[in-house]
C-alpha cells in the first residue's frame, strides 16, 4: 500500500491544462496544409494526378485540397513546384463535407450543434465507437482520449458499450463490404436524435482504400455525418478539438 | 525421398525466381514436413497464377530455418485441388484456407476448410465453397465448430465489441462457465490490400503498408521497404538502419507499455493502468518527434528514411527517455509486486511449448511458451547484426509469463535505444531506388512488437509485383488464443485475449 501512494506521488498530476492552454505540438507535426503561392500560370494540373489519395485539386488557378482524402503524407508529392506544405495547426473538425475542400486562408472551424440538440448532448454526450476496417490508428488515438493526460471525462464526454446507452457513433475506417452491415445496425440501435462523427482520412473517404472494391467511399454516403476529423490518422487533441467545438465548449 | 536442396536466400535479399525449381507436389510436400520436422517453420506460403495460359495455380512456401539465418523456397503447381497438408502440418492451417479464399481452389482434407475473411476469390467464376459469385460473401457466414449435450450452451461475441477496440466475431461452446472450444472468425476488417497491390507498387502502396496494422506502422513499413530495396539492389545507408532501428524500438515499447497498462486495467488494477495508458503516450511523442506522427508514418520510405536525427535531437529524445524510463520502471514495478495482481494472471491461458511449435507461433506469444522465436536475433539487418544479442524467452506459457516477456523486452529496447542513439553514423538518410528486378523473388523479415512482420514480393518479368505476400504475427497467433481458452474460465476471457493482443487488420488485410 505504502509503494502504490509512494508510486503515485511520484508519477505526478500528469492531466492537461487543455483547452485552456493550447497544446505543444512537435515540431515536425503536420497540421493544416499551407499553400505557398497561387498556382505558376501554365501549370499542367500535375497535383490532380500525383497525389496517391486524389486528394488535390486546381480551380480557377489555385490549388484545392481535400482535407477528407488527405493523408498528410512528409513526403507529399502532390506539387512539383513545392506549393505544398503542412503547417503545425491542430484544428481540422468541421462540420460539412465541403468544408474540407480547402485553398488557404480561414478554415471553417465546426460550429456548434443547432440548439435543440446543442441542449440534449452539451453536458453529457456518450459515444458508442465503431471501427469499421480502421487500422487501429485512429481507434488508438479515440482510446487515448480517456487517459489521463486528457481526461475526456471531465467535459461530460464517455465511450459507452452500448449503442442503447449512446447519443452519437463514432466511426473510423473506411467501412468495410464486411462491416457495413454492423454499422448501419450500431446507428439503428442507438436512439434519436443521434449524432454520426467520422473521424479520420478512412471513415471520411476511404483513406489509403478508396480504390478498393471491398470499402465504401465515405461513411456519409451510408448515414449523414454530423462532424468530419481529418487526418491519418488524426491528432487526439484534432478529435477532442472537434468534438467540444461541436459542443460548444470552445 | 529425393535429396532436393532448396535454394536459400536471406532476410532482405532478392533470388532470380528460374533459381527456385518447381518441383512435384509429392516432393514439395515431402520437402515441407521434412523441414518442418527439422524445427523449420512457414513463414509465408501463397499461389500466384502461373504464366501464359490455363488455371493452374504456382505455390510458394516459404520456410525459416532460424539456426542458419535462412529461408527455403519451395515451389510447385497445383490444379483446381490438391492433398492438403495441415492434417500432417497444422501450422499451414490458414496459409490453405487463404490459398483456397483466394483462388477458389480446394485443398482435400483439410480438416476445417472454411472461408478465413470472407470476399469474393480473386478468379472469376471460382469459389472452393460453390458460394454465388455475384454477391459478397456475408462475413461470419460458415459452420461454426459445435458442441452439443446437456448443460453445453453456445456464446457468441462480436463483431462489434463493447470498448474501442476493432470487430471480430467470436464462439464459445460452454459447459457452465468452462470453454471447451473457442473458434475465431475474422475478416470483418478486409480492405483487400494484396489484391490492390497487384502491379505495383502504386503511388498509394506505401500508405497502405503503414496502415495494414496501424499500430506497427513501422514494422509493416519496414518490411515493404526491405522488400523493394532487395528487388532494387539498394543498398541503404547507415544512418537511415540506426534511425529504423530506433523506430522500430519506439513502436515496441510504446506498445508493451500500453498492454501492461491494458492488462493492469482488465483485472481492476487502477494504478499501473492509469501510469502505463498515459507513458505509452509519452513514447509515441518521441516518435512523433523524429518525424511529426505519433505512429511514425512517413518515417521510412525505401531507400531509407525522410526524417534525420541529428545530434542535438537525439540528445534531446534521450534525455526525455530517461524521465520517461523512470516513471515506466516504477509503473512495472507495482504490477509485478502487487499479490492481486499476480494471483488473476498465474496459469491463466496457458499453452504449452509443442502446441506454440506446431501452430508456428511467433513473438511475444512464442517466447513466453519458451519458444526462441525473434527475427532480430536469428535473422538480422541493420543495426541488429551488432547490437541485438537479448533473446529472452520465459517457460510458462500463461497470461503472466506473456506480460512479464513485455516487461522484460521494454528494458531491452530501453537500452537498444540508448545504444543506438548514442552511436549514430554520419552520412546520408536516403539512398536511391532504381526499377526493380524481373522475374524475382524477395522476402523480408521485421520483428515487430507482436512478432514477426513477414513480406514477400514476387516481381514478373516487367519488373511490376505479380504477388505480394504480407503475414502478419497475428495471422499465426490467433490460433494461439483459441487453444490458450481451451478449459479456461469464459470470463477470463478478456484477461487472455489481452495477454496475446493481436491484430484484427494486420490478419484481414
Amino acid at each position: 500500500m505504502l509503494q502504490i501512494i509512494r508510486e503515485r506521488w511520484r508519477q505526478g498530476f500528469r492531466t492537461g491544462e487543455f483547452p485552456k492552454e493550447e497544446p505543444l505540438m512537435p515540431p515536425r507535426f503536420r497540421g493544416l496544409p499551407l499553400f505557398k503561392q497561387e498556382c505558376p500560370p501554365g501549370c499542367d494540373r500535375v497535383c490532380e494526378t500525383l497525389c496517391p489519395s486524389s486528394a488535390c485539386k486546381q480551380v480557377d488557378g489555385r490549388m484545392v485540397l481535400d482535407l477528407g482524402r488527405c493523408l498528410f503524407c512528409a513526403d507529399c508529392p502532390a506539387c512539383p513546384h513545392g506549393g505544398i506544405t503542412f503547417g503545425n495547426n491542430y484544428r481540422l473538425g468541421a462540420r460539412q463535407r465541403q468544408d474540407l475542400l480547402y485553398s488557404g486562408g480561414e478554415y471553417p472551424l465546426a460550429q456548434p450543434l443547432e440548439p435543440a440538440r446543442l441542449k440534449l448532448f452539451g453536458r453529457s454526450f456518450k459515444l458508442r465507437q465503431v471501427s469499421a476496417g480502421g487500422c487501429n490508428g485512429c481507434e488508438a488515438d479515440c482510446n487515448v482520449l480517456g487517459t489521463l493526460v486528457f481526461d475526456l471525462g471531465r467535459f461530460g464526454i464517455q465511450f459507452v458499450a452500448s449503442p442503447r446507452h449512446a447519443d452519437g457513433l463514432l466511426l473510423t475506417g473506411p467501412v468495410t463490404e464486411n462491416m457495413r452491415s454492423a454499422v448501419l445496425d450500431t446507428y439503428e440501435a442507438m436512439p434519436a436524435p443521434k449524432i454520426v462523427i467520422a473521424v479520420g482520412a478512412c471513415g471520411i473517404n476511404g483513406g489509403p482504400f478508396s480504390h478498393s472494391s471491398e470499402v465504401s467511399q465515405g461513411l456519409d454516403s451510408l448515414l449523414p455525418v454530423d462532424l468530419y476529423v481529418p487526418g491519418c490518422p488524426p491528432h487526439p487533441y484534432t478529435i477532442l478539438d472537434g468534438l467540444l467545438r461541436l459542443l460548444d465548449r470552445r | 525421398m529425393k535429396d532436393l536442396n532448396p535454394k536459400l536466400l536471406k532476410n532482405g535479399e532478392a533470388i532470380p525466381l528460374e533459381s527456385v525449381a518447381t518441383l512435384d507436389f509429392d516432393d514439395f510436400s515431402d520437402c515441407l514436413l521434412a523441414e518442418v520436422r527439422k524445427q523449420g517453420r512457414v513463414v509465408a506460403c501463397f499461389g500466384v497464377p502461373a504464366a501464359g495460359e490455363g488455371s493452374e495455380l504456382e505455390l510458394f512456401a516459404l520456410v525459416a530455418r532460424d539456426r542458419n539465418a535462412c529461408v527455403a523456397v519451395y515451389r510447385t503447381r497445383i490444379g483446381e485441388r490438391f492433398p492438403s497438408l495441415t492434417p500432417n502440418c497444422p501450422q499451414m492451417h490458414f496459409f490453405e484456407r487463404e490459398i483456397a479464399e483466394q483462388y477458389g481452389v480446394v485443398p482435400e482434407g483439410h480438416p476445417w476448410l472454411k472461408p478465413l475473411r470472407f470476399h469474393n476469390a480473386w478468379r472469376p467464376g471460382a469459389d472452393a465453397w460453390g458460394r454465388p459469385a455475384d454477391q459478397h460473401p456475408r462475413s461470419g457466414e460458415m459452420e461454426f465448430y459445435r458442441v452439443d449435450g446437456e448443460g453445453v450452451h453456445e456464446v457468441a461475441v462480436g463483431p462489434v465489441h463493447a470498448g474501442i477496440i476493432e470487430p471480430g466475431h467470436f464462439r464459445f461452446q460452454c459447459y457452465g462457465e468452462k470453454v471447451m472450444h473457442l473458434e475465431i472468425s475474422l475478416g470483418y476488417q478486409h480492405r483487400g490490400i494484396e489484391r490492390m497491390l497487384q502491379n505495383g507498387p502504386h503511388p498509394a502502396t506505401m500508405a497502405q503498408m503503414e496502415t495494414i496494422a496501424g499500430d506497427t506502422s513501422i514494422g509493416h513499413g519496414l518490411a515493404h521497404c526491405q522488400v523493394l530495396e532487395a528487388l532494387s539492389g539498394c543498398e541503404v545507408p547507415a544512418k537511415a538502419q540506426s534511425i529504423r532501428a530506433l523506430a522500430l524500438e519506439l513502436e515496441r515499447l510504446a506498445n508493451h507499455v500500453g498492454d501492461i497498462g491494458a492488462l493492469a486495467g482488465d483485472v481492476g488494477f487502477l494504478p499501473t493502468f492509469s501510469y502505463c495508458g498515459r507513458l505509452r503516450g509519452d513514447y509515441l511523442n518521441l516518435t512523433a518527434a523524429l518525424c511529426g506522427s505519433r505512429f511514425g508514418r512517413g518515417l521510412v520510405r525505401p531507400g531509407g528514411v525522410l526524417f534525420d536525427l541529428d545530434p542535438a535531437l537525439a540528445g534531446e529524445m534521450l534525455a526525455r527517455l530517461k524521465g520517461i524510463e523512470g516513471n515506466t520502471m516504477g509503473a512495472l514495478e507495482l504490477f509485478f509486486d502487487a499479490s492481486s495482481v499476480l494471483s488473476r494472471f498465474e496459469g491463466r491461458g496457458r499453452l504449452s511449448r509443442s502446441v506454440a511449435e506446431d501452430l508456428g507461433l511467433v513473438g511475444v506469444a512464442a517466447k513466453a511458451c519458451g519458444v526462441p522465436r525473434d527475427s532480430r536475433f536469428f535473422h538480422p539487418t541493420g543495426v541488429y547484426r551488432h547490437l541485438f544479442d537479448d533473446l529472452i524467452t520465459e517457460e510458462t506459457g500463461d497470461a503472466m509469463a506473456r506480460a512479464r516477456m513485455r516487461s522484460r523486452e521494454i528494458t531491452v529496447s530501453i537500452e537498444l535505444l540508448r545504444r543506438i542513439g548514442t552511436t549514430l553514423p554520419e552520412g546520408p538518410i536516403r539512398a536511391p531506388v532504381g526499377p526493380l528486378k524481373g522475374d524475382a523473388l524477395a522476402i523480408a523479415l521485421v520483428e515487430g512488437w507482436r512478432g514477426e512482420v513477414v513480406h514477400v514480393g514476387l516481381t514478373g518479368g516487367d519488373g511490376r509485383l505479380r504477388r505480394y505476400k504480407i503475414v502478419d504475427p497475428s495471422f499465426h497467433n490467433w490460433s494461439g488464443l483459441a487453444m490458450a481458452m481451451r478449459d479456461e474460465q469464459i470470463s477470463d476471457f478478456p484477461l487472455c485475449n489481452k495477454s496475446f493482443n493481436l491484430s484484427y487488420c494486420g490478419f484481414d488485410l
